[in-house]
């Protein structure tokens, strides 16, 4: 069942400047569904619309099959996590997550038995009693989450919740909000800016860039078969590796540099030999055993992370990044062997940026399916 | 800092000097509010013998205890008048979004520029046609609308978050009940600093009492001071003084209090 749908939705400020642009999008219950994009993309202006805080310009807000355009946030049956957490600085935790209840005139038996579970869950039992000032990051995050699961509304919103948090405790965040979610089987609208956050959390994602939807889809597909460049530069980390391409006797030459044979089988799907730009993932970058080299390259940089090894090269104006598995004794100015094929590239056209066609093996290992 | 003993001692010296200087006429006042009509026309200024005689006859002579009552009565109604018009027109001005909402508060600054005794002539106008001569909402009902209040409340409440009160929307909390529960509450010390400056402004109010009231019924204490003070006779010092000391005393004790609670307030921390 759709929980929200929304139907050539815009939003314009003074009729001029257009933050969103026809966005036509249905969330289904129990999905967890992410917006991300750069900041200044509308994406959490959506989430405000959808919330009822922001006017709509023109288009359709459906929330359970009705329209709510006009309905003020109270009538619309959801619930909100703010960045700054908005919790109340005079009210005590409990207070703090009672509020709302207040207001839905819910008994007060009901109150204090939804308290307890929710502060159960939560691990806030012992801090029901003090005030937000006492607490630390990862306690007021889940206070102002409480305050959220405890009014029972099928759908939340969150703006950004983790940007607050030091990265340690937001990678723990991250996973019990996303276990909470499934177990109390609500519907998510989550915003961010991380596409680290976005792909680990999200069940589908979409991803905004100026106002406009770029792709919508589950964080595999928009890794493997990004639908343009804004969004293969976007998702992934480290991101895509990316250079101008053009076919030069029977080459395929990047960037004016790289040279690689061309591969007749993939070749059938470029129609295009002008304006081409070619991406690739940096896992994609093997490193060249004896007879498999296909390029001897000079590493400018070198990232240790103890479990793999970014190596970077300079590839014309641009710098490509390799990322093997293990530990690799390498060091800048070496010249090291690597594997680069036609058939792990992905193909765009440089003047729409929109996708040619995808990387034929998406990851080395085959997608295993348990 | 640190200072040499030298500088220090200068400093210190400095300080008392001035410190008498500007203390002195209500140390003054308060020695003669103890000494006898003979000490003070003799221009004594260590009383030789103390006694507290002004005490009694200011309040034989005079229904000071009466004046005190109706001050306090005017004061607090202009005080609670103020904080309530001034902390729902802030709410406004932050709060609820309408056309025109600066330009409507720019002109309600500007209304800071005109003293009190340019609308001294309207105001008295409309009392009289009202009836309100010699009533106590003659005496406070003008001046409950103040600029610098609303202005002082509305800087405070901007600091609230708007997510704040985004999120009493969407919990369907209305906007009186967040005036209330959220607002009042997070701005208390902007409150009561506004509440002690509406009291003591109001508690020292001289010309518009003196204009508004034609009998002792309802005349606040400043004028009742004046009236110690005669034209004909020899003006007994010591009862004038005595008479000071005691109008002057809910202002302290309210400096004090007030301070207190100030600081209670500054102490307790905002969000984040």
């Amino acid at each position: 069942m759709k929980q929200v749908e929304l139907i050539n939705l815009s939003k314009s400020y003074e009729k001029q400047t257009e933050v969103l642009n026809e966005i036509n999008l249905s969330i289904d219950e129990g999905e967890f569904f992410v917006l991300v994009g750069p900041s200044g993309s509308g994406k959490s202006t959506l989430l405000r619309m959808i919330a009822g805080l922001e006017d709509i310009t023109s288009g359709v807000l459906k929330i359970n099959e009705k329209v709510v355009n006009h309905l003020p946030p109270k009538d619309r049956d959801l619930s909100m996590v703010f960045q700054n957490y908005a919790l109340y600085p005079h009210l005590s935790v409990e207070q703090n997550i009672l509020f709302g209840l207040h207001a839905k005139k819910v008994a007060k038996k009901e109150q204090q038995k939804r308290l307890h579970e929710t502060a159960d869950m939560m691990g806030l039992g012992s801090l029901l009693k003090r005030k937000p000032k006492q607490l630390s990051g990862g306690q007021r995050q889940r206070v102002a989450l409480a305050r959220s699961v405890v009014s029972e509304c099928p759908l939340c919103l969150m703006d950004e919740p983790l940007s607050n948090l030091d990265a340690k405790l937001r990678a723990h965040m991250r996973m019990e909000i996303r276990r909470l979610q499934k177990r109390l089987g609500l519907t998510m609208v989550y915003v961010t800016h991380d596409q680290v956050e976005a792909m680990t959390m999200g069940d589908r994602i979409m991803v905004l860039n100026e106002g406009k939807i770029q792709q919508v889809g589950d964080p595999i597909t928009l890794y493997n078969e990004p639908a343009n460049l804004f969004v293969a530069s976007f998702i992934g980390s480290p991101k895509m590796n990316m250079g101008q391409a053009k076919i030069e006797d029977h080459h395929l030459v990047i960037e004016n540099e790289l040279k690689i044979p061309l591969d007749l089988t993939e070749l059938l799907k470029i129609t295009k030999n002008k304006g081409l730009t070619v991406g690739m993932r940096a896992e994609h970058i093997f490193r060249g055993e004896a007879e498999e080299t296909t390029h001897l390259l000079e590493v400018v940089n070198v990232e240790q992370l103890g479990n793999e090894t970014l190596l970077t090269f300079e590839i014309g104006k641009e710098l490509w990044t390799a990322k093997w598995l293990g530990q690799w004794q390498v060091s800048v100015g070496n010249k090291v062997p690597v594997n680069i094929s036609m058939k792990n590239m992905s193909f765009f056209d440089s003047e729409t940026g929109e996708l040619i066609k995808a990387a034929s093996t998406p990851t080395n290992q085959e997608v295993v399916a348990i | 800092m640190r200072l040499s003993l030298s500088k220090k001692i200068i400093f210190y010296i400095l300080l008392t000097i001035s410190a008498v200087l500007i203390f002195a006429p209500a140390i003054i006042a308060f020695l003669m509010s103890f000494m006898s009509s003979q000490d003070i026309l003799t221009g004594k200024i260590i009383p030789t013998s103390l006694t507290l005689d002004n005490y009694i006859q200011v309040f034989d002579r005079s229904p000071l205890l009466h004046y005190l009552i109706n001050s306090f009565i005017v004061s607090f109604l202009i005080m609670f008048g103020q904080l309530i018009l001034a902390s729902l027109a802030a709410y406004a001005f932050v709060f609820l979004n309408f056309k025109g909402r600066d330009a409507l508060f720019f002109v309600f600054i500007a209304t800071m520029m005109v003293p009190f005794e340019a609308s001294i002539i309207p105001n008295f106008q409309t009392i009289r046609d009202l009836g309100w001569i010699d009533s106590y909402q003659g005496l406070s009902i003008p001046f409950f609308a103040m600029a610098f209040g609303t202005f002082l409340l509305r800087q405070n409440f901007k600091q609230i978050p708007k997510e704040l009160k985004e999120a009493s929307e969407i919990a369907g909390i209305g906007d009186l009940k967040f005036y209330f529960t959220v607002v009042l509450p997070v701005a208390k010390t902007s409150l009561i600093t506004l509440g002690v400056y509406g009291f003591l402004s109001a508690w020292n109010m001289y010309l518009w009492p003196l204009l508004a009231t034609t009998n002792d019924e309802v005349r606040t204490v400043q004028i009742g001071l004046r009236q110690l003070q005669t034209q004909e006779q020899l003006n007994e010092w010591g009862i004038i003084m005595a008479g000071a000391i005691i109008v002057v005393l809910p202002t302290l004790v309210l400096l004090f209090l007030g301070q207190k609670k100030l600081q209670q307030g500054l102490a307790e921390g905002a969000l984040k």
